[in-house]
């Protein structure tokens, strides 16, 4: 696919469009999958500096290897200090701590709500899914949200089935009349562009496409009908260096995670 | 006072048919063998109480054991979901569960209130979230000093404990190191403790002062089980075997292979096995 012509993949490409978005004196909390690379990627090119944080408690951490859970060994051995859950949720980021919650989401919506509870009615799921963990109050506790997913009708919708994450509700200044005074979602990085939202509307609005990503192909793989800024930027490519960190890491990540299994296989 | 007991008897002690029970750890020490050795011994109508129900939950939940699940993320972390979990909650079998569902920071704050021996816990949460909506345990409180609206929960208070510690001392003295979790204070929230250890050692005298000690006192019983958070990890013993937890997806999707990996890993089993399953791990930790 074009992926491939351009020499990177749009995974990759999301990857490495949502770690240029961190700052070295940021103050992120991870959360796992799609954001933890991302995060570590900065970490590991422009922002040696960035502290990450953990929900098991490990506030500056640098693991060489993405971890697993957000709790593996590593986490706790590479990070500043290691606290208590409690401790985590309490001073740390209802004390108004973390300059970034990063998040990824099974279900969006353009104004940034996040279902990750159920597929269907709550009482009656269709399919139960994990559930929110720390994300309702780290979208409302750290100073402003970061969003990464792909791209697809089904994650990207117009009607979220459950708001586990508040974004910014029916859009506006919906935070505001519910008492959250934090930013609430400012970016959102996908495998096919990147959005920010509306000053007014709140509304997440194409603002960049990847390389050699249409309008079209972004509509086709969105649930709603896909606002485009007027002055319309392309990403940056990644650079040799950004792609070389990216998949150095998922290279040791991968071997560290089926590595247990091969030995105990032998 | 504390005793030293051989898992079976410490859980046989412990646990009843009908009690709301915590088998703590935040991915880190997570009590398998105590889990395990609770299935053998075919508990019933338990309340399952744990921010991250992650496998033990899965299989107590898949043996028919719970007739309730109070959690804030019911994930295989880092692999997706519980299938076991899921059948339960979505189809009723093999019996259908209650389900009480916070956040983490609800869950969080509800055990340091148990352990401050508070009847709630305050805390600026849920705010937009739908879980507000869904569960009636979620309510609000106004601060008599700014008039903010707070989020309040009942705090949590088990009828038992279980957690996995590195070590004791002979007095029954436990040290908890590394990702410390919520498992002090879902040790000080329960009526009732135990404690499974990788060792026991003579004397805490050499820890540095600020190491989380819980004190023999704080604890009924500790069972000395090497391995027993397999296939979590121990920090300074062993790894966390993540190969096992991708593994587990597999296993648990379909209810003949669960059962059938149950019979040849838990019910023929005891705790003496998990030593043997931590082997290849200890050079890794």
């Amino acid at each position: 696919m074009s992926g491939n012509l351009l020499g990177f993949t749009p995974n990759e490409m999301m990857t490495i469009a949502a770690s240029r978005a961190l700052k070295n004196d940021d103050v992120c909390f991870v959360g796992i999958g799609a954001p933890s690379a991302a995060c570590n990627v900065a970490r590991l090119t422009h922002a040696p500096n960035i502290t990450l944080i953990y929900e098991s408690g490990t506030i500056g951490t640098a693991p060489d290897v993405l971890p697993l859970s957000i709790g593996d060994g590593e986490l706790c051995e590479t990070a500043v200090t290691t606290v208590a859950v409690p401790e985590m949720f309490r001073y740390w980021l209802q004390g108004g701590r973390i300059s970034i919650g990063f998040l990824g989401a099974a279900q969006l919506d353009k104004f940034g709500n996040i279902n990750t509870t159920v597929i269907g009615d709550y009482f009656h799921p269709k399919t139960r899914l994990p559930g929110g963990g720390g994300a309702p109050e780290i979208a409302t506790s750290s100073k402003e949200v970061y969003i990464t997913m792909a791209q697809s009708r089904r994650g990207m919708v117009e009607k979220i089935d459950f708001f586990t994450s508040f974004g910014h509700g029916e859009g506006g200044d919906h935070r505001k009349r519910l008492g959250i005074d934090t930013a609430g979602p400012t970016l959102l990085i996908t495998d096919l562009a990147i959005w920010k939202p509306d000053p007014v509307t709140k509304e997440f609005t194409v603002v960049s496409l990847h390389p050699g990503v249409s309008r079209e192909q972004v509509q086709e793989s969105c649930g709603w009908v896909v606002k485009f800024a007027e002055a319309l930027d392309e990403t940056p490519a990644p650079s040799e260096l950004e792609l070389t960190t990216l998949r150095d890491l998922q290279a040791r990540t991968k071997a560290a995670h089926e590595g247990t299994g091969r030995e105990k296989a032998a | 006072m504390v005793k030293f007991l051989p898992l079976k008897q410490a859980v046989a002690e412990n646990l009843n048919d009908g009690d709301s029970v915590a088998f703590e750890g935040f991915t880190h020490l997570i009590p398998t063998a105590a889990a395990h050795e609770a299935i053998r011994q075919g508990f019933r109508d338990l309340t399952l109480i744990r921010m991250t129900p992650d496998l033990i939950y899965d299989q107590m939940i898949g043996m028919g054991m719970a007739k309730k699940i109070v959690f804030s993320y019911v994930g295989n972390p880092g692999v997706g979901l519980l299938r076991r979990a899921r059948d339960a909650i979505e189809n009723g079998f093999p019996r259908s569960i209650e389900v009480e569902e916070h956040s983490h920071a609800g869950m969080a704050n509800a055990y340091e209130a148990g352990a401050a021996g508070l009847p709630c816990a305050v805390f600026r949460g849920y705010r937009g979230a739908g879980l507000a909506e869904v569960n009636p345990n979620i309510r609000s409180v106004t601060c008599p000093f700014t008039g903010e609206v707070l989020a309040a929960v009942p705090s949590i208070r088990p009828d038992v404990t279980f957690i996995h510690a590195q070590k004791a001392d002979r007095k029954g003295n436990v040290l908890v190191e590394g990702i410390i979790g919520i498992q002090k204070e879902a040790v000080l929230a329960a009526k009732r403790a135990v404690v499974t250890v990788e060792e026991v050692v003579d004397t805490f005298d050499d820890l540095h002062p600020n190491l989380t000690v819980l004190p023999r006192w704080t604890i009924a019983a500790i069972s000395v089980v090497p391995g027993g958070s397999h296939p979590s990890y121990a920090h300074g013993y062993y790894a966390r075997d993540n190969a096992a937890y991708l593994e587990w997806d597999e296993i648990a999707a379909d209810r003949v292979k669960f059962q059938a990996w149950m019979q040849a890993n838990v019910i023929g089993k005891s705790a003496a096995d998990f030593a043997g399953r931590v082997e290849h791990l200890r050079r890794a930790a």
